[in-house]
């Protein structure tokens, strides 16, 4: 089939959400309508719906390593990320001092900064910064730790260029020292291998709408020992540790996800990288002062981050659009916001590059086709917006940043 | 996504007008490449006076380029005296509408206009006389009470969707909010503006709690053999320590929060916080 023409969707936006997998639907479905009972039932009805939802917590469980009773599945990702750090801090009371990242996703990020206000309790922040490439200091890292830390929540894979933490080496570092982990690994399972049995994390939170499960769905997995204040409390469910009947036909299909993802790992880290890594040589080289954001090893197999200088990215994800191509932006163009995108800034990229990034971010189910058709199609959308920036001038040699750009801000 | 109307999605796509006339009789460059937008106008004038001729640059989203875009269709025939009656209300109407936070988009194609109508006359760009407000984007006194007439403006929010101002480090909002009131006021719309909560200074507020824990609260620690010290005031969290029998004092939490955070709360502020300071 030809692309274009036709609308056909080149989805490459799956660090946004992913589409539920067919066998994942299919599995679903059932509890939607004729086996609709509550797994806290006591009549066999209800029952068997409960075994479906033990079946899960084992398969997701076993995808990262985990004990079943070591998971509590919550409403996303976002959840998972607060109750982790609320119950950190509620844990340790006397302690105020949290450690984080400047590039963390809102979910932690928002919630850090308006934790004073939220517990009425005055906390220290440390959040820390990257290097240009994404990456982290462990040394520095190691020196913001303190007696009065009483959580650490470091994401295991960054949402807008896919770096990747050494999660295992902080973990190293922080052990035996009385401070709580937490991982924000959304973005990290299902894509690369995760293996909780080796690392001894306390906290891990899951998004069930990034691995081709049904959006609104998540797990916090809780180190057995771990102390543990919950976040919802009412019913007995998930042992107490969250209130509230469960979701089960997204649980259902959420461990079928997490069973897919696992047969599909290798597939993730060899094909879906090498068509990542395909496009990504293919617009680097094909566009001039183009620039990738992010370590360029140290990364999802699926995540692409690109640059194209003295354009801006709204722009770029519209002239997409015509062709049905989904891709971001880290551009905010709204009222005057500047922040093209804080994991972006962290990194001091130049304004002239930071306005002009799109991410690629591919799932299994791309194809080279969609591949070759981006890369047919992006250049000359870029050098027709470059055309009509008063900033172009022809070409710009070697020339990256904007040492000349003022501006007070 | 945005939800552009097909008039601005038209002009985005198929721009009018791109690139820049050579010796123009005049030239507006607004914006820069750090702020996320930019504009440069360019405008040839024919022997009746009226422009023949209009091309613009511009860097920045689709509603920037539909604008510019726009902007340059609606001039031509037009003379400067004409021309330069258009305002940015016009370009947005042009366009079928923006959405609001893009509307600063349709003020900047209205400041490249003057600036290059400035170019050619040879005087300066009026609305840069102003006074400086907003240090991040470069908005004057002058641009924000403009917008706040022509596009009827009520809230710091709607200033910065229109003009930028206070979109960067926020610090001017105070200032806009003057403005506001300033211009709200001469157009004769005095709605009585309602009595604001008084807000204190630090040096007030500390003041004021010092004063309740000489007078009330320090007096019933006492009796105990108890004691506190100020230590700290940074927005509303009050640092204190207790001193004396309060230190090994198996309540002293509760004292905190029950009797001297109320008090403080009923005699000084309804927000203030008070935590025990770590020594
Ligand atoms: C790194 C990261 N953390 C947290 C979230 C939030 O997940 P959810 O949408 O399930 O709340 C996202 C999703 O955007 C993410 O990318």
């Amino acid at each position: 089939m030809s692309l274009g023409e036709d609308r056909q969707v080149i989805y490459m936006d799956n660090n946004a959400t992913t589409k539920v997998a067919p066998e994942v639907l299919e599995v679903m479905l059932p509890y939607f309508s004729e086996q609709y009972g509550n797994p806290s039932s006591m009549h066999s009805f209800g029952g068997s719906v409960g075994k479906m939802v033990v079946g899960a917590r084992e398969k997701v469980s076993s995808l990262i390593g985990a004990q079943p009773d070591e998971l509590v599945f919550t409403s996303c990702g976002t959840e998972s990320d607060s109750t982790a750090i609320l119950s950190a801090i509620q844990s340790f009371s006397d302690k105020r001092h949290i450690v984080t990242t400047r590039v963390e996703h809102p979910a932690v990020k928002n919630l850090c900064e308006q934790l004073d206000t939220l517990t009425g309790h005055k906390h220290k922040i440390t959040s820390l910064p990257v290097e240009s490439d994404g990456t982290i200091d462990l040394n520095r890292f190691e020196e913001s730790l303190t007696d009065d830390t009483a959580i650490v929540s470091i994401m295991w894979a960054n949402n807008e260029t896919g770096v990747i933490f050494p999660i295992e080496e902080m973990v190293e570092i922080t052990k035996n020292r009385g401070i709580l982990f937490h991982t924000d690994a959304v973005q990290a399972v299902g894509k690369i291998p995760i293996d909780l049995n080796k690392v001894p994390i306390d906290f891990l939170s899951i998004s069930g709408h990034k691995l081709h499960a049904p959006k609104g769905v998540g797990v916090l997995y809780v180190r057995k020992g771990t102390p543990f204040v919950p976040f919802m409390t009412g019913g007995h469910q998930e042992h107490g540790r969250r209130g509230g009947t469960e979701n089960v036909t997204s649980i259902i299909g959420l461990g079928k996800a997490c069973e897919l993802a696992a047969t599909k790992m290798n597939d993730e880290n060899t094909r879906v990288k090498a068509l990542r890594d395909k496009l990504e040589e293919g617009l680097l080289s094909n566009i001039p002062s183009s620039i990738l954001n992010g370590h360029k090893t140290l990364r999802l197999p699926n995540t692409s981050n690109i640059s194209f200088e003295y354009v801006e990215g709204e722009s770029i994800l519209l002239h997409l659009d015509r062709y049905n191509i989904c891709a971001s932006s880290g551009s905010a163009c709204t009222s005057g916001s500047l922040e093209p995108s804080h994991v972006l800034r962290a990194m001091g990229v130049p304004f002239t590059a930071a306005h002009g990034s799109i991410r690629f971010s591919l799932s299994v189910y791309n194809t080279e086709e969609e591949v070759d058709f981006i890369i047919d199609k992006l250049p000359p959308i870029i050098a027709n917006l470059r055309e009509m920036s008063p900033f172009w001038k022809g070409s710009h040699p070697g020339q990256v940043g904007g040492a000349n750009c003022k501006c007070s801000c | 996504m945005w939800d552009y109307t097909d008039k601005v999605k038209d002009h985005f796509l198929n721009p009018r007008n791109v690139g820049e006339i050579d010796s123009p009789s005049g030239i507006g460059e607004v914006g820069s490449l750090a702020c996320g937008d930019a504009l440069t106008l360019t405008f040839k004038l024919g022997d009746d006076g009226k422009i023949v001729d209009a091309k613009f640059k511009t860097f920045g989203c689709a509603s920037a380029i539909a604008s510019s875009s726009a902007l340059t269709e609606m001039v031509k025939g037009l003379t400067l005296d004409e021309a330069e009656k258009l305002t940015n209300e016009d370009i947005a109407k042009y366009l079928g509408g923006l959405p609001k936070e893009k509307m600063h988009c349709s003020v900047m194609g209205r400041e490249a206009l003057e600036a290059a109508i400035a170019n050619y006359r040879g005087v300066p760009i009026p609305m840069a006389l102003g006074e400086l407000v907003c240090e991040c984007f470069g908005v004057t006194d002058l641009e924000i009470k403009r917008a706040i007439q022509e596009s009827n403006l009520r809230t710091v929010e709607e200033v910065t969707n229109f003009t930028k101002a206070g979109g960067g480090c926020g610090k001017c909002e105070d200032k806009i909010e003057e403005l506001l009131r300033e211009v709200r006021k001469e157009a004769k719309e005095e709605i009585a503006i309602e009595e604001q909560p008084k807000r204190l200074t630090n040096i007030q507020k500390i003041k004021m709690i010092e004063e309740v824990l000489d007078r009330e609260i320090r007096p019933a620690l006492k009796k105990d053999g108890g004691d506190i010290e100020l230590i700290d005031v940074d927005g509303d969290f009050v640092i204190v320590s207790l001193r004396g029998a309060c230190v090994s004092c198996a309540k002293s939490q509760t004292t905190l929060k029950e009797y001297v955070e109320k008090k403080l709360r009923e005699q000084v502020l309804d927000t203030l916080i008070v935590e025990e300071g770590k020594v």
